[in-house]
């Protein structure tokens, strides 16, 4: 047994461990996160035994599943799936850790369940990442939806089911067009034919541009819905903004990776003229994404839909990256994947942990917080800051990587987002202003009641405390705090394990016709 | 030797680290501990100084990130220029580090202050250690950060917070430059390093070295409040005085100069780059003069000088091989008496119960004999007069304007020299109006309602006001004499070319510029000091002085061109995606489904639905499978 197929399997058992723990919330709470940390430290051997400049997939293990059709369950990392695995099983500890600080489930349902689902979705999102059978990745990127659709209508917010059909029909429809374009990747191989990703990919990247281009597009709007880029994204505000702070976090933070994944694993290596041919479009999307979205976020009124409408930025970003064809825009895109799960994620618990002081999403409800709540303050400044690029933060590199090397093939795209950092400081520091600089104010947090410490919601008729950030929140935010700066100043590991499977996907673009 | 100067940054990286992370533990000691990491990175700076000879040494710490054929790695180059940054700014900054200790003593978060205050040094030697662009870079935002808490101090007034964000976002229009610039570098020379890129900019087409220097100069602009980036400088007087008077005046703010002198073999390959910094010199430095001459706000008048001595220093650096070291000079010179300036009217301030209004002070010499006299010599030193650090500095200057060909002698000559008479008018008027005439202050009140009581400041702060009133009246004569400071910059900034013939007479010009400031102090005492000023405000005034007080209308440009167009454009946007791009999915899904109520049907049976779907799907899928195979 591999260390990804432990993987995927010890969060599938830990699920089903909860499902016999319905009635004690505690107890969930507590077996869950046991779970989830194991699953982080069985994460550990699988990065130091993986071997950045061995094969192309490592740690590999197949069986039968429908041997007519040439259908595998295989999996198998290389250094790109390997690190947006190493990512959710960071975040996973943090999302459970999240519920009864930032998240309160809503009246009449239980932890375990809640729990449960989480762990089905870090199994199956695992094994997307890791699937190495193209009809599986599909199987997996269509189940993979339904914990979620339940996460968002069961636990969300008052719009709930609504954001969460949403979701799942963008999600599933993109996701059947890709399967349309699978077959006929299929139907090129010759002879017994395999789904098996490494034998299609060299039968598929032979076939003339007319069909390449075909078979592109179906992968590629399932990946542009998942991802988001303009104009597919609007199924992103509403989920982020109906969704639990930490289902949130795995949305934004993890599960739209898969589709900037999709682009690295599928797009560019099985249809390598089509990528190439197609660029073009695929830049003005994502120059699209980062300025339209950066403007978005700027006029956003609620948090969490700012955050949802940054990461559309942020995913032009990385769309920008992965087209541009040269080593450094797509490794920075890589890495953007993984810093901008961190930045994002931790800028989505601290947002969370505003709202679950003041009890509004509503941006305009607060004002003046730092007085009250200086470290509160100070995490939301450390998130903001690695949003918005600062150097010394993780994604200083990966968007300097990424502008730098798209500047190289592209370079009037490359300034066009190059804009997007100035956009970045002022929807960053306008949110951040508006929430905790000035007089304590606002419907949520009215008048300082003493000083630090407390403040006075009169609203309520009586003293409501506002506290600083406790001790369990700090230890969900220290982590993400270490990993930001120790990133910022130290991204050799990340970049020296995922230069070799860049530079594998990108000569296989180079070596198309 | 050089391969242990990561000390020098270390020293104050750790005590903001410390300061920062410590909390409230550290709060009975944390200032005095944010003081000795200074003082012991100024004590290895001057170690490593008198240990160097000024050649470059370079020093890789280690690989921040390479990628391929790009090598990023965090490293240091130790020269003449850096060593001599490197004192400038460990120097001052312990000086204010320690006055901060009495400025700050009523404020509960004083530990804090420091930190930040280590968090900017930190920074700033970075920038003016690193050995390549992209560690320039690091340490170019990372005293923007430090600027930017720093100048949102007061957390709980909006116009600090607004401040704060303007200074970081006007800094960022200009790092887009600096980013863009080093794209080019990367794309043409096929470096970073100062190493490489200065070997090989020749080999690069002259119009990309031109947008080279442009971009520079833009980061340039942004950082050193020149024009058209000026207007956040003023505004940054929202942070504390110290802050002031080290970051907006002695070191972040000269880092633009710093980068074109640093980076002199890019600009010394394009004559029209360096024509274009010349230009934003002269244009900024009338700029500041003019609007300083209008404000009553003791800082906003030290703000606005600040950007036009800049502007005295870009102009000189964008003299090229003229004028690399006097920029560098100025900027030295400039470091202690405009920090010093900033001090004495941080001492002002403490005593005045934080009173910014010049109109509200009067005859405090009285009161403030050693802020006065440390003022005062600062005053002079500014001015120019003889023999003072700013007597060499300035018009070592404006010779080497004079000294140009043509059209530019006579243009960039008459500005500078211009510049002088309105320095002397406008710091006439702020001295006059702080330290003489009548009492002012005597019949008001304080915002809270209190009486003014003006009292000398305790000598923590005093002390480094005398130290910096002597490098004020020194430096000049220190630097200029003998040619000591342009010989030991000459292995960074090549040899110190003087011009060969002047479109005015050389021997003239220095009478020409004392008599000028002569005449602007004169104009001042006539104006202000013979009668007595007014409290209000007169509102009755001519054009110019309206349109001084408006920052020459800069704020209001920006706010035509730039702001409102960008709300309305963010409003637009949100309804654009609300209402046309979502709009239309809903519509889709709502004629689809037959009705939008179908919709809202299908959410409630969802779960049959979405297994109908499934269902539906795999039976789609199995029978294009078997068409597959048997085809």
């Amino acid at each position: 047994m591999t260390w990804v197929l432990a993987l995927i399997l010890l969060p599938l058992v830990g699920a089903l461990v909860l499902c016999g723990l319905r009635k004690n919330d505690r107890t969930a709470l507590l077996v869950a996160l046991v779970f989830a940390v194991v699953e982080f430290v069985l994460m550990i051997p699988m990065w130091a035994t993986y071997q950045p400049h061995g094969a192309r997939l490592q740690q590999t293990t197949t069986m039968d599943w429908i041997p007519a059709f040439g259908i595998h369950i295989s999996f198998g990392i290389d250094g790109i799936a390997l690190i947006m695995i190493a990512v959710i099983t960071f975040l996973v500890p943090i999302v459970m850790g999240a519920l009864g600080r930032a998240d309160k489930l809503p009246e009449g349902r239980s932890a375990a369940g809640y729990l449960a689902l989480i762990l089905v979705q870090q199994a199956l999102t695992i094994a997307v990442f890791a699937a190495t059978d193209v009809f599986l990745f599909y199987v997996l990127f269509e189940i993979m939806l339904i914990p979620m659709y339940f996460l968002i209508g069961g636990y969300g917010g008052a719009n709930r089911q609504y954001a969460a059909v949403k979701f799942f029909l963008y999600s599933f429809l993109g996701g059947l067009i890709m399967l349309a374009s699978a077959i006929g990747a299929y139907a090129l191989v010759p002879g017994q034919g395999t789904f098996d990703w490494a034998t299609l990919v060299t039968v598929v990247r032979d076939a003339p541009l007319s069909t390449q281009i075909w078979l592109f597009l179906g992968f590629f709007l399932a990946f542009a819905i998942k991802a988001p880029l303009v104009p597919f994204h609007t199924w992103l505000p509403d989920a982020a903004k109906e969704a639990p702070i930490g289902v949130a976090i795995l949305i934004v933070g993890v599960l739209d990776k898969v589709g900037t994944f999709g682009f690295l694993r599928y797009c560019l290596p099985m249809f390598p003229d089509a990528s190439k041919a197609l660029a073009p479009l695929v830049l003005v999307l994502a120059v699209i994404g980062v300025l339209y979205g950066s403007i978005l976020a700027a006029g956003q009124q609620d948090m969490k839909r700012f955050v949802a409408y940054v990461s559309i930025a942020h995913f032009g970003f990385i769309a920008l990256g992965i087209f541009a064809f040269t080593q450094q825009a797509t490794v920075g895109a890589v890495t953007y994947m993984l810093n901008h799960s961190l930045a994002t994620g931790m800028l989505i618990m601290v947002l969370g942990l505003v709202i679950a002081r003041g009890g509004s999403t509503r941006i305009s409800d607060y004002g003046g917080m730092y007085k009250v709540t200086p470290l509160l303050g100070g995490m939301l400044l450390i998130a903001g800051l690695s949003t918005l690029s600062l150097p010394g933060t993780n994604s200083f590199v990966s968007e300097f990587l990424v502008l730098l090397g798209a500047f190289e093939t592209e370079p009037t795209y490359a300034i066009l987002a190059t804009v997007g950092m100035v956009l970045a400081a002022a929807y960053v520091l306008w949110l951040y202003q508006r929430i905790m600089n000035g007089p304590v104010r606002g419907n949520a947090l009215i008048g300082a009641g003493g000083g630090p410490g407390t403040a006075m919601a009169p609203e309520l008729g009586a003293r409501k405390t506002i506290r600083d950030l406790g001790g369990t929140e700090m230890a969900l935010l220290v982590p993400m705090v270490v990993l930001i700066i120790g990133l910022g100043f130290y991204p050799k590991p990340v970049l020296d394990t995922v230069g070799p499977s860049v530079q594998a996907t990108l000569s296989a673009v180079q070596g198309g016709h | 030797m050089i391969a242990s100067s990561w000390l020098l940054v270390a020293f104050p990286a750790l005590g903001a680290l410390i300061l920062l992370a410590g909390g409230r533990r550290t709060d009975s000691w944390g200032h005095l501990f944010g003081c000795a990491t200074v003082i012991a990175s100024f004590v290895y700076g001057l170690i490593l100084f008198f240990s160097s000879n000024g050649h470059a040494a370079d020093t890789t710490i280690y690989s921040w990130f390479p990628v391929g054929n790009l090598s990023v790695d965090f490293g240091f180059r130790i020269d003449a220029l850096s060593l001599v940054f490197v004192l400038l700014i460990t120097g001052v900054g312990s000086l204010i580090h320690v006055y901060s200790i009495g400025y700050m003593a009523d404020d509960p978060n004083r530990r804090k202050f420091f930190g930040y205050l280590n968090l900017f040094v930190a920074s700033m030697l970075v920038l003016v250690l690193g050995n390549n662009f992209i560690s320039l870079y690091l340490g170019w935002e990372g005293v923007g950060l430090a600027s930017y808490l720093l100048i949102g101090w007061y957390t709980d007034r909006p116009s600090a917070a607004t401040a704060a964000k303007k200074a970081f976002l006007m800094n960022r229009v200009g790092d887009v430059g600096l980013a863009i610039a080093i794209f080019l570098m990367f794309k043409y020379v096929g470096s970073i390093t100062y190493a490489g890129v200065f070997q090989n900019i020749g080999h690069a087409p002259p119009g990309v070295i031109t947008a080279i220097a442009i971009l520079l100069l833009l980061g340039a602009c942004g950082k050193s409040g020149q024009f058209p980036l000026q207007s956040w400088l003023p505004d940054a007087m929202e942070g504390p005085t110290p802050v002031s008077a080290l970051i907006h005046a002695a070191t972040m703010v000269t880092a633009g100069v710093y980068l074109v002198a640093r980076s002199n073999p890019i600009f010394n390959e394009t004559e029209s780059g360096r024509l274009i910094v010349t230009l934003v010199g002269a244009v900024t430095l009338l700029i500041g003069c003019i609007i300083g001459c209008a404000y009553d706000d003791i800082k906003k008048v030290l703000a606005y000088s600040t950007v036009s001595q800049i502007g005295y220093m870009m102009l000189a650096v964008g003299l090229g091989p003229f004028g690399y070291a006097l920029g560098i000079m100025h900027l030295l010179t400039h470091g202690f008496f405009k920090a010093g300036l900033f001090l004495g009217a941080g001492s002002v301030m403490h005593g005045m119960n934080d009173e910014v209004d010049m109109r509200k002070f009067g005859g405090l010499y009285k009161r403030m004999p050693i802020t006065f006299v440390t003022f005062g010599l600062g005053y002079l030193a500014l001015i120019g007069f003889p023999f003072l650090s700013g007597y060499f500095s300035k018009d070592a200057i404006i010779e080497a304007a004079f000294g140009q060909e043509g059209w530019r002698g006579w243009v960039f000559g008459l500005a500078a020299l211009l510049g002088a008479a309105l320095t002397a008018f406008y710091m006439t008027r702020l001295v006059l109006m702080t330290f003489f005439g009548k009492e002012r202050w005597k019949d008001l009140r304080t915002a809270e309602g209190k009486e003014f009581h003006p009292h000398e400041s305790p000598r923590v702060m005093t002390i480094p006001m005398i130290i910096l009133a002597i490098g004020s009246v020194g430096a000049g004569a220190f630097f200029s004499l003998g040619d000591r400071l342009s010989d030991w910059l000459t292995p960074s900034l090549g040899e110190l070319s003087e011009a060969e013939h002047s479109v005015l007479p050389a021997a003239l010009i220095p009478w020409l510029t004392i008599l000028l400031s002569a005449l602007g102090v004169l104009i001042a005492w006539l104006v202000v000091g013979r009668r007595d000023t007014p409290v209000e405000r007169p509102q009755n005034v001519s054009p110019v002085v309206r349109a001084a007080r408006k920052d020459l209308y800069g704020n209001a440009l920006n706010e035509a061109l730039v702001a409102t167009p960008g709300m309305w454009l963010t409003r637009f946007s949100v309804y654009l995606d609300s209402r046309g791009v979502d709009g239309a999915v809903n519509g889709l899904a709502a004629a689809l489904g037959g009705g939008s109520g179908r919709l809202r049907r299908l959410q409630t049976g969802f779960v049959r639905s979405y297994a109908l779907s499934m269902l539906a799907g795999s039976f789609v899928l199995v029978a294009a499978l078997l068409m597959v195979r048997f085809s």
